[in-house]
């Protein structure tokens, strides 16, 4: 059987899985940047908690991501779940390069900017919503996009706990020695992570702040 | 010292014995004394490092003293709300600061907003504003700051300062990254602008002449000390070695255009 036909033969299967995928990855982006945006803003605020902040998120990246699931699954209310499993590892994952960037984008506005902002009345709750995240949007995007690609990627993982997702496919294609089906995991994901990578690289570009 | 030190009809913003040190114990400005009266232009005269931007800076409470107090009319500016009191004092600097993400009109019309001034008033107000400093509103509005030259950053800059019409001005050297003819140029509408408004201004220079040309009274600041109060013509004859070292460089400056 070619490849092709196993892909159509499959194709109900295979976008069902990509669904799947999609709702892992969006779910935990969107509280990666929840989690992670206001952490950056604290970074980039409170030099002091830069190393304890940066550090365990650090800490979360070196860990292997079988092994984190491991390590979550007799935490109790997160084990209950597959998916909710799956999202907060995936989560931990995601949050490091959205608060190294958010802190970065913040600490990069022009203090000249951010002088005139003070001096003219405006209050720090003010200036950061206005003035520093207004002007640091496109770095933050540009942490986002390395977190969504980079979660693309490990979500295949997720399959090992039972969370679906296109590791169906290459765990079950391992599981064989089927190349056909690991393919048909990994192709949608690679597809997926170029397809994210472009859309908001372009979101990103539209972003950045006129010099 | 001289006479013109002396409080004038209405003290606005006083100096009063006021030290600043950093944290690390670097002393920046030390027994500094002085008095502004309502609607003269006070220039704070010195080199770099002199202490005169941080002595700007202690007027709104961008800085805040370490010894003796600084009152603005009247009241001592850690007893004001910082806000409140900010917004009652325009600020123009250097760089301008004006926000990149907001247009000319936006930039200029902060204040009003962050006032909450009922959106007519506000509508009318960044016309007024840019006629006020010499720029066409139909063609300066909606641009962007990096669609503008250097004099017209400063020109939006300035007009964004007096937005709310605030009764203080502070200006760190406003007009320092310009190039020698629009500097005179801005500097000529300066002072037919302050005639016409009459605030109470206090301006940050290294430059002699813009000095003299501006201010009402000049503070010369050396080593985080004020070295003098003087008017424009007493500056000019001061025997205080700081101060005649100033004269001289610009009487330099002035022969080596006559040897020419």
């Amino acid at each position: 059987m070619s490849f092709t036909d196993f892909l159509s033969r499959h194709a109900n299967e295979i976008l069902q899985a990509t669904l799947e995928h999609v709702w892992l990855v969006g779910a935990t982006m969107a509280l990666a940047i929840a989690i992670g945006v206001p952490l950056g803003v604290l970074v980039a605020r409170r030099p002091w908690l830069s190393k304890p902040i940066l550090g365990s998120a650090n800490v979360a990246e070196t860990i292997p991501s079988l092994a984190l699931l491991g390590f979550l699954l007799p935490v109790p209310w997160l084990g209950d779940r597959a998916d909710r499993l799956a999202i907060t590892a995936l989560t931990l994952y995601a949050l490091l390069p959205i608060i190294r960037n958010t802190a970065a984008g913040i600490a990069g506005v022009d203090p000249a900017v951010r002088e005139a902002a003070r001096g003219m009345g405006m209050t720090q709750r003010q200036i950061l919503f206005q003035v520093e995240l207004p002007l640091s949007l496109s770095t933050v995007l540009a942490g986002v996009r390395v977190a969504t690609v980079l979660t693309i990627g490990i979500a295949t993982i997720a399959a090992a706990v039972g969370a679906g997702g296109l590791g169906e496919f290459i765990f079950r294609g391992l599981a064989m020695v089927n190349n056909q089906l690991i393919l048909a995991g990994a192709i949608p994901a690679a597809a997926l992570a170029l397809g994210a990578d472009f859309l908001l690289s372009v979101l990103e570009r539209r972003l950045r702040p006129a010099r | 010292m001289s006479a013109a030190t002396s409080a004038g009809p209405e003290t606005v913003i006083e100096f009063r014995n006021v030290g600043y040190r950093l944290p690390g114990g670097n002393v920046l400005l030390h027994g500094v004394s002085f008095t502004v009266s309502r609607g003269e232009t006070l220039v704070l005269l010195g080199r770099s490092g002199a202490g005169k931007t941080t002595a700007l800076k202690l007027i709104n409470r961008l800085t805040e003293p370490s010894e003796g107090e600084v009152l603005i009319e009247g009241r001592g500016t850690l007893d004001w709300d910082p806000i409140a009191l900010r917004r009652h004092i325009g600020y123009v600097i250097q760089e301008t600061g004006l926000f990149p993400h907001y247009t000319v009109e936006q930039n200029v019309l902060l204040v009003p907003r962050l006032e909450g001034w009922p959106a007519e008033r506000i509508r009318s107000r960044a016309g007024e504003l840019l006629a006020l400093v010499g720029l066409e509103p139909a063609q300066f509005l909606q641009r962007y700051p990096h669609e503008l030259s250097g004099g017209q950053r400063q020109r939006v800059g300035v007009a964004r300062a007096l937005a709310a019409d605030p009764p203080i001005l502070l200006m760190d050297e406003p007009f320092g990254a310009l190039d020698p003819l629009t500097r005179m140029e801005l500097r000529r509408e300066f002072v037919a602008l302050q005639e016409r408004l009459r605030k109470t201004i206090v301006i940050v220079t290294h430059d002699t002449s813009e000095a003299l040309l501006l201010g009402t009274r000049i503070a010369l600041f050396e080593a985080g000390a004020l070295k003098g109060i003087y008017l424009p013509r007493e500056f000019l004859l001061s025997s205080e070695p700081v101060a005649s070292a100033y004269v001289s460089q610009l009487h330099a400056l002035e022969e080596f255009e006559r040897g020419k």
